[in-house]
């Protein structure tokens, strides 16, 4: 009874999950449509074509999409059961996730020692709010991939565990996505 | 000391009249309650029973009383605002401008977020589990989680007595520039944006946990298509929920980074776009009204449908109604703001949609009448509310169909035309859709009956009342008055109009006494109205197979479906007789439900804490608040014995002793 229970248990939260990451993806949506309101609202300021730093950007697009690579590999060895190397590609990702962080933090901290910053104008608000956003999400990742080597180790690769863990790629991805479509509206087309 | 207490002073506590009001009263109600649980020894029990459970039926109740308190509180703001309406002609009435400006923002607030989506959260939570039949939500921790953000919202919302004394004085959805730090430099829309923040953020897992709750736990054989009527509307609403609600929680970030932060999105300079807030708040307000709505009208469908004794009529175009209301209602938010100057194609597009949203809504009604038509119609309290509904509704409706037509819509809107028709709609659709499903389902939730001839003076006393109220409205709007005026000239003659409305709010203050009378006499009465059966109305629903109230586990065996009105189709076949004669020696299985857990209060009281670090920028506080909300998470994650087993001799003895009182009253 009990595992039959768990079984649709797990169902549910995949489809719930899916569901939240839906929720959150009109977040995001809502955010970038005010990116695209505001982003030539910079009042004297540069823009940014002359603010971004292309190639930065693309390296840490490159770090990002690896990271869903070897995140991708770890999904692979979870259902094959296989704890070490499922450890060994999430502590990858994280070793990837955090350096893509560092790579956001070293972005923004130029912008602002040359002088510009969230309150500088409207267009800055709204870029400096989706990186962070973004980046926010990252770190949640990094937790939860910090959180789930305890499961790993305590409980193994459980169906518990399992199933926590395709819910953390789920995630993983989907950061990847929203990363392309920032990568792709903030980015590229301030340089078109 | 500012490290400490961030922007909070000695001048922060209470020390204006309604303020030491309102604290006094709630510090007083807490203490009675305190001492009441104290000295009869209930805490344990309210703890264990009520506080950390995870059954879906107590969530459902909790939601309700605290839905019900908070209405008395919007109530008091009504009686308020109505107050100075009717004195301050041609003098300051006996409110400051300001001060009547938190009123009616306060009002508005409550009334959507903390009643009426209250009450709805409450009925879907009950009922929609037993009407799919399944024995619990699909997320149990979520559920209690979303509850408690809503109860720490309520209570968020209530904080500015204590602390601040002032809330939001910007209208019910905080439009910038008015909202940003330069004109509203207090507290007041902090708190504002926090009680929604924290309030929403309940609202939208709950969307997401009873949508897959609808899609994955109905009972075996129920497809989409045999699903009641009110499961229907629910889904409809809950995918406005999770497709909106986040533009609201975005919208409200936004708003809040402006002020906490000096950042630019909506401000009135370095480039802020304050129109960009109106579209975003209106693209989830105007869904947001039919979330409100939809429920309700699945309650209305179930209640023609039971107290017809017929089918209803047409359900497969109720069913596309709902689905194109829903999707519908995501393409007028225009509406809100024609005279905002978008242009006239913009203007008559939106124009045009919103004359088509009426008409889904329209059939709907002839579908209602066409069931009562081929039925054979009682005429009991549940139906007096439908039927007040039929006639508000379709007055409301008229008067949104005129504004919804751009060129009127320029005279009309803000005025008190544009506050008439949403009162008639929110207050004659949804809130008497409430008090229907209330006086109809309450003998399933308690077991006895409600007082049928108090319920029916209470409805008329609602009605009498609201057209006393709202009719004054109407003619006011049409005579050019605008919303939210503190005061106006004596020279306009206005007054008169005013002190009608008034004399329908007492009405309607008389007719919530009648409601509560109508409590305290069935309770009274309980053992005379009492209903053994568990279907007093001859229900159609699976609601009604079980007894009232239902067994923690709703379905000792889930049930298996074969047609639309499932618990009818059992009744005509005579399958009813055969399990309530044949129980006794029926194999029952272990069933497996979640145990009790505080988590959900836990993360809500942290994220409180958030929220009023937010408010008085008290930096470690929102530290400690956010760190305890996600460890709560993490700690939850490693706990896999979330769940017990009721043994199936358990449920046997049960299940015993409640069919055989059925057994005995169908002999
Ligand atoms: C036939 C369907 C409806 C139509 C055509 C309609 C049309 C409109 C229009 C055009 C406005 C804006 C008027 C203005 O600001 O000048 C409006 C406002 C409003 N409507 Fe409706 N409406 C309909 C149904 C409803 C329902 C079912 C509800 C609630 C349950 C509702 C609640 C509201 C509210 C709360 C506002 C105003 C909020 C504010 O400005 O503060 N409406 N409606
Ligand atoms: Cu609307």
């Amino acid at each position: 009874m009990t595992e039959i229970f768990h079984q649709h248990q797990q169902e549910n939260s995949f489809l719930g999950f899916w569901l939240y990451l839906m929720t959150d993806l009109i977040m995001f949506a809502a955010l970038f449509a005010s990116y695209i309101v505001l982003k030539n609202n910079n009042f004297n300021s540069p823009g940014g074509e002359e603010l971004f730093n292309l190639s930065l950007v693309l390296f840490s697009t490159i770090v990002l999409l690896t990271s869903s690579f070897t995140c991708g590999l770890a999904g692979l060895y979870v259902e094959k059961r296989n704890v070490r190397a499922t450890s060994f590609w999430l502590l990858l990702t994280l070793i990837l996730g955090s350096f893509f962080l560092f790579l956001g933090y070293k972005e923004l901290n130029n912008l602002v020692l040359e002088g510009y910053s969230w309150q500088t104008n409207a267009f800055l608000s709204a870029f400096f709010s989706l990186i962070i956003l973004h980046g926010l999400h990252i770190a949640a990742g990094i937790l939860w991939i910090t959180v789930s080597f305890f499961q790993l180790r305590s409980f193994g690769l459980s169906d518990f565990v399992a199933s926590k863990l395709r819910r953390l790629f789920l995630f993983w991805h989907f950061l990847d996505v929203v990363w392309i479509f920032i990568f792709t509206i903030v980015y590229l087309y301030a340089h078109i | 000391m500012k490290f400490w207490f961030g922007k909070l002073t000695w001048a922060s506590l209470p020390h204006e009249w309604f303020t030491i009001g309102g604290a006094l009263s709630m510090v007083l109600a807490g203490l009675g309650i305190f001492v009441y649980l104290t000295y009869t020894k209930k805490w344990k029990w309210l703890w264990q029973e009520w506080l950390t459970s995870t059954d879906p039926k107590k969530i459902g109740i909790m939601y309700f009383v605290v839905a019900a308190l908070m209405l008395v509180r919007g109530g008091l703001d009504a009686g308020m605002i109505w107050l100075q309406q009717s004195l301050a002609s041609g003098s300051g009435g006996y409110l400051t401008a300001d001060h009547f400006q938190q009123i009616f923002t306060a009002h508005g607030t409550i009334m959507i977020f903390f009643v009426t989506t209250g009450f709805l959260f409450g009925l879907m939570n009950y009922i929609l589990p037993l009407q799919i039949g399944a024995r619990d939500v699909a997320f149990p921790l979520l559920n209690t989680l979303s509850f408690w953000l809503y109860a720490a919202g309520a209570l968020f919302i209530n904080l500015f007595f204590f602390f601040g004394g002032e809330f939001a004085a910007t209208g019910w959805l905080a439009m910038p520039p008015l909202s940003e730090l330069e004109f509203s430099p207090g507290v007041g829309v902090d708190y504002w944006i926090w009680s929604l923040q924290i309030s929403g953020l309940g609202s939208l897992l709950s969307g997401v946990n009873l949508l897959v709750t609808i899609l994955k736990m109905r009972a075996p054989g129920m497809t989409l298509m045999k699903m009641p009527m009110f499961v229907w509307t629910c889904l409809g609403s809950l995918l406005l929920v999770v497709s909106t609600f986040p533009i609201l929680t975005m919208t409200l970030l936004m708003l809040s980074l402006d002020r906490a932060f000096g950042m630019h999105f909506f401000t009135s300079n370095l480039g802020g776009n304050p129109m960009l807030y109106v579209n975003l708040i209106w693209s989830w307000g105007h869904p947001e009204v039919y979330i409100l709505m939809l429920p309700a009208f699945g309650i209305y469908s179930e209640i023609v449908a039971t107290f017809s004794r017929r089918r209803l009529f047409g359900y497969g175009s109720l069913v596309a109604d709902a689905l194109l209301i829903s999707g519908l209602s995501m393409l007028v938010w225009l509406h809100h703001f024609f005279t905002m100057g978008a242009g006239a194609n913009v203007n008559a597009f939106f124009g045009i949609m919103t004359g088509l949203i009426a008409i889904p809504t329209g059939v709907q009604i002839f579908n209602w009448l066409a069931t009562l038509y081929k039925g054979d119609p009682r005429f009991t309290s549940a139906m007096h509310w439908f039927f007040g509904f039929v006639f508000t509704f379709t007055l409301g409706g008229m008067a949104g169909v005129m504004l919804g037509i751009p060129g009127l819509d320029f005279q009309l809107h803000n005025s008190l035309f544009l506050v008439a028709h949403f009162h008639t709609m929110v207050i004659g659709g949804a809130l008497f859709g409430i008090f229907a499903a209330i006086t109809y389902w309450f003998p399933k939730v308690t077991g006895f009956l409600l007082n049928e001839k108090w319920g029916k003076r209470a409805f008329w006393l609602w009605i009498a009342g609201f057209l006393v109220s709202f009719t004054p409205l109407y003619i006011l709007g049409l005579m050019g008055v605008t919303r939210r005026l503190d005061h106006y000239d004596a020279s306009r003659g206005w007054q008169g109009l005013f002190m009608v409305a008034g004399l329908g709010f007492i009405i309607i203050c008389v007719a919530v006494c009648a409601q509560i009378w109508q409590i305290i006499v069935s309770i009274k009465e309980r053992k005379q109205n009492q209903d053994q059966s568990g279907d007093p109305w001859d229900g159609r629903t699976l609601e009604w197979s079980t007894s009232s109230p239902p067994p923690v586990y709703n379905f000792a065996v889930i049930p298996e479906i074969k047609n639309r009105d499932a618990f009818w189709d059992m009744k005509v076949s005579g399958q009813v007789d055969k399990l309530v004669s044949g129980q006794a020696n029926k194999q029952y299985e272990d069933i497996v439900m979640p145990k009790n857990t505080a988590v959900g209060i836990y993360i809500s009281a942290f994220l409180f804490l958030v929220g009023f670090a937010f408010v008085w920028h008290i930096v470690w506080l929102g530290a400690v608040g956010f760190v305890g909300a996600v460890t709560c998470v993490i700690f939850r994650s490693f706990d896999h014995h979330t769940e017990f087993t009721i043994k199936s001799e358990d449920v046997a003895k049960m299940e015993s002793r409640g069919l055989k009182e059925i057994w005995q009253l169908k002999q």
